[in-house]
């Protein structure tokens, strides 16, 4: 079947010439009085109904960046130099030389606003459209991690939200046989309303098989494939991730439910047709350049195809096939239906195209062809509907600077010092407070989320949650890997965002380097609320520089990576949550180290400086629901020197175990640690235990030295400058700290395991 | 001679590329072998791999068992073609009717990935004569419609018969099968059908251990025998 009736009620571009006074809903479509005229002079008349459409989703907040554009700058400006980057910001996802002919991509983006709306296929859709991302570039994906953060746990609506988004990320992310090997899950009030859920994908290519979105060479043919078109998700990326929810204008729409229709409706199997399907295509050398179709629809993947090639592209869109007869073109433009991809294909290779499609099972149609015009043309049965200047829309948007204000309950936060807080003062409140922490749900065990996830599929999966980092084998023989880490604190960064950004980048260098990986570049999801508010703008510009500032540091590149802004309910802003990915490489992951103390006898070693630092703690927020002070102090130079050290103990084999130090400081590490290898510790701190237990102090970790190999360690440590404070050692039963107090394994298990199943049933 | 392992590739198959490297790792040579063909390329066993076939849309393996491959399948396995469905392929294999009963939906109506102590009940069957009866095994366990059911007297016919493979005895039943079936076998034993994926337990780099690699060398070696 084809789109739509013919109906003379079309909007023509001869119509659009001849009535420039007839009124549109351009404001409706979420642009403004100023981006209309913008519109109208670069198109010389009014736009047409389905040019108003393309420029409507093109140039929203979601796929125009327009607000964020000038800050994202400074990722490229000052990035620090780097041979491995193959591909960088402005593709699709950056793609990064890992060796030995290799390259790996990947990329986080959010699908935060249709998770609230729809946890199910909110979620699931996310999953589903950073996959095409990765595909598109080439590469075959293998694998997804999820950094996920909810609302009070025990709140009613997280009980509908979290099982909902955990379930569609299980539904689709298994279905389509990738590995899930990490993540994050969160709690904390601000995400009430607003849940966070960025998705994270990754894929590998050899060299030579990176693909561009390019349109180029006229008379190639353009092939749109995968699934019809459909009425869903509509104007997704416009309507629901350019505006806050709760908003006066979304009530009188009639609320959340109104934008139900909205989100779009996953089908994993067509997407694992569709990854095989262009996989083949690719290594039939039958693909000139391809683009994934994901907000903004064909919109998109039209006007950036052209604009990146030759320029013109002819577009019969009334040959789009589509599952309602009744859509017309704007909404053909517009819809968000899942699993479809758009190629260019030289004239030679259609036949041959359409062939390994119909073996896959994959609908493909030749939709157009590449024109040396340097105009997207469309027609609708004949009649030119879009005849624009496709660079106008995908590359010439309107960039914002936004009023920023650093706001003034900053200081007040800061000055809220959490050293005044009550602290445990004897063994037994000590130990208390650790239970309490392990069992809180934000570092709960999440076996019961990460239990619907498939870990094990492909078969080269080799540490998966709960470690640091997840890590995977990408050459059987040689042993070389990749492992991925993403982190985020939005306590930290609202205490200070560019401080807090450079933790989030740190904790995540520092996840990867635990398992013997080399950090060799960054994606990031940042997650913020309405950039009309000057002050959630200040905090976003902190936030990139500081993260720009600290990628540079640290000597690994942003390679791309995406912005979700109005996330907030009502006024209220969530708290600023950039998180960030880090990826590292492993030169064999036969040598990786894992979090778990395995071997008995072994010693039990910190690495770093540990100060009083409790601001945005976890002991802080879980104790006494506090949030203020300073938030760690960022040292990336010792984070530097941390990360060569535990990359260069596990290269030589020093290690058997290693965690890095985050929320919960040692006390957490220790105990994850011992229940993740079954043996206990027995360890002697060197001064206050409170402050050596809960302090947050960036740059540390715990490792676990292999017997006889201590003086070598020590050795490593010291010629990188890092402090190691020998702490005890591994066995026994239970957690053991001297002078204070010991927990049996059981009783730290009971209490990190039974939280989520006793909330989510 | 190296013996010639089948791993058939539906639509929506996600471990076969898994199984042909267990295939291999037991010293086989893994056959790749597609749906749409009514060919068994001469292989001298057949799995069918886990995964989502046709999406498991209606019903799973449903659709599957009207495969093409399957009007080749279902006679040569009649005649003697030694065939293990894991997961998809064990849910399969009761579409097709060549083994009896149903897999249903979990008992927590959740998907479950988890390492699973396994019992091996029957090791006389070609896919499990590497271990010994009664041998305790762990390999992951991954679905969402693992719970094996069928009716109390066809239940006691594959007991009494020693036609339950393969049991869990984790003392937290993962998915509410009856009798706790993890797999079982057709009266001779040739076809076989495992919910827990044997073929993720080969390597101790990426699976809990190496437990499930004897599946694929029993095959091998009963191939090799015969």
């Amino acid at each position: 079947m084809t789109a739509g009736p013919m109906t003379s009620a079309q909007d023509t571009v001869a119509r659009a010439a001849a009535t420039p006074q007839h009124r549109q809903p351009y404001a409706e479509l979420g642009l403004t009085d100023a981006e209309y005229d913008r519109i109208r002079q670069v198109l010389g008349r009014r736009p047409t109904d389905a040019e108003l459409a393309i420029y409507a989703g093109m140039w929203s907040e979601h796929c125009s960046y327009k607000s964020s554009r000038a800050h994202l700058k400074q990722f490229a400006e000052k990035a620090p130099p780097s041979a491995a980057l193959l591909a960088g910001i402005g593709q699709q996802a950056g793609v990064v030389d890992i060796g030995q002919g290799y390259a790996v991509t990947f990329k986080i983006e959010s699908h935060n606003h249709p998770s609230y709306v729809e946890p199910y296929q909110g979620a699931a859709t996310g999953v589903g459209g950073i996959v095409r991302d990765i595909l598109a570039m080439g590469a075959r994906p293998v694998a997804v991690m999820d950094a996920l953060r909810f609302g009070p746990a025990d709140a009613p609506d997280t009980r509908r939200v979290l099982p909902g988004v955990v379930g569609g990320i299980s539904f689709y992310g298994n279905c389509l046989g990738l590995p899930n090997i990490g993540g994050e899950l969160s709690f904390d009030p601000c995400y009430a309303g607003n849940p966070l859920v960025n998705a994270l994908c990754v894929g590998v290519m050899r060299h030579g098989d990176l693909k561009q979105a390019a349109a180029t060479g006229p008379g190639n043919q353009v092939v749109l494939f995968g699934s019809r078109t459909g009425p869903d998700g509509i104007g997704g990326a416009s309507v629901l991730a350019s505006a806050s929810f709760g908003s006066p204008k979304a009530n009188e729409d009639g609320g959340e439910s109104a934008k139900r229709p909205s989100v779009q409706v996953g089908d994993p199997f067509m997407e694992k047709l569709l990854v095989e399907c262009c996989l083949e295509l690719y290594a039939a050398g039958l693909v000139a350049a391809i683009q994934d179709l994901g907000a903004a629809g064909i919109s998109c993947a039209a006007t950036e195809l052209a604009a990146a090639g030759t320029g013109g592209m002819r577009v019969s869109l009334d040959t789009v096939p589509v599952r309602d007869a009744s859509l017309g073109p704007p909404a053909i433009l517009m819809s968000e239906s899942q699993e479809r991809m758009m190629a260019v294909a030289e004239p030679r290779h259609v036949e041959a195209f359409l062939a390994v499609c119909a073996k896959w099972g994959v609908q493909a149609t030749v939709i157009g062809a590449v024109t040396g015009t340097g105009r997207l043309q469309m027609t609708w049965h004949g009649e030119l509907i879009v005849d624009m200047p496709p660079g106008s829309a995908a590359d010439d948007g309107p960039v914002y600077h936004r009023p920023l204000a650093r706001p003034a309950t900053q200081d007040e936060l800061a000055g809220r010092d959490p050293v005044t807080l009550a602290r445990p003062e004897d063994g037994p409140a000590l130990r208390d407070a650790l239970l309490g922490l392990l069992a809180s749900p934000g570092l709960a065990d999440k076996t019961w989320v990460t239990e619907q996830y498939d870990r094990y599929v492909r078969g080269n999966t080799v540490l998966a949650m709960p470690e640091d980092a997840g890590l995977l084998r990408i050459d059987d023989q040689t042993g070389l890997g990749v492992a991925l880490a993403t982190d985020g604190n939005g306590r930290y960064c609202s205490l200070d965002p560019y401080a807090g950004t450079q933790l989030a980048l740190a904790e995540a260098y520092r996840n990867v380097a635990a398992t013997g990986a080399r950090p060799l570049a960054v994606t990031n999801c940042l997650n913020f609320g309405s950039p009309e508010d000057p002050g959630v703008m200040w905090q976003f510009a902190e936030a990139v520089r500081g993260l720009a500032d600290g990628c540079a540091a640290l000597g690994v590149p942003v390679t791309g990576g995406n912005v979700s802004f109005y996330n907030q309910t009502g006024q209220a802003a969530i708290h600023p949550t950039p998180v960030v990915g880090v990826l590292g490489v492993h030169d064999d992951v036969r040598r990786r180290v894992s979090i778990g103390f395995a071997a008995s006898g072994a010693s039990v070693v910190l690495l770093g400086r540990t100060c009083l630092e409790l601001g945005g703690s976890a002991w802080a927020h879980v104790t006494h629901g506090h949030l203020g002070g300073r938030p760690p102090q960022v040292d990336l130079a010792a984070e530097r020197a941390l990360a060569a050290v535990l990359i260069a103990g596990a290269r030589d084999g020093l290690l058997v175990a290693a965690h890095d130090l985050s929320e919960g400081g040692l006390a957490i590490a220790l105990a994850e640690s011992c229940l993740r290898g079954g043996l206990g510790c027995r360890v002697t701190l060197p001064g206050d235990p409170f402050t050596w237990l809960f302090s947050e102090s960036a740059a540390r970790a715990v490792v676990c030295v292999r017997p006889g190999w201590e003086q070598a360690f020590a050795s490593l440590a010291a010629g990188h400058g890092v402090p190691a404070q020998m702490l005890g050692v591994v066995g026994g039963g239970g957690l053991a700290v001297d002078d204070c107090f010991e927990i049996p394994l059981a009783e730290l298990a009971a209490a990190h395991t039974g939280t989520l199943p006793a909330l989510f049933g | 001679m190296t013996a010639r392992v089948g791993v058939v590739t539906f639509p929506g198959s996600l471990d076969d590329a898994d199984a042909a490297r267990a295939v291999t790792l037991a010293g086989g040579q893994p056959v790749p072998l597609w749906h749409g063909e009514k060919n068994l390329h001469g292989v001298d066993a057949v799995i069918l791999p886990g995964g989502f076939s046709y999406g498991d849309y209606l019903r799973c393996g449903a659709i599957a068992r009207f495969a093409p491959v399957m009007t080749a399948l279902v006679p040569a396995v009649r005649a003697g073609l030694p065939v293990l469905g894991i997961c998809n392929g064990f849910q399969i294999l009761c579409e097709a009717h060549l083994l009896p009963g149903a897999l249903t939906r979990n008992r927590g109506l959740r998907f479950v990935c988890r390492d699973v102590r396994l019992r091996v009940e029957n090791a006389r069957t070609p896919w499990t004569s590497g271990y010994s009866g009664g041998q305790e095994i762990t390999v992951p366990l991954k679905s969402g419609e693992g719970a094996y059911a069928t009716d109390p007297a066809a239940l006691a016919e594959l007991e009494a018969r020693g036609q339950v493979v393969a049991r869990y005895i984790d003392f937290s039943q993962p998915n509410g099968s009856q009798a706790n079936v993890a797999g079982i076998c057709d009266e001779s034993g040739r076809v076989v059908g495992l919910m827990p994926h044997p073929e993720h337990a080969v390597e101790e780099l990426t699976g809990p251990g190496r437990d499930g690699l004897g599946f694929f060398a029993s095959v091998i070696s009963a191939l090799a025998a015969a």
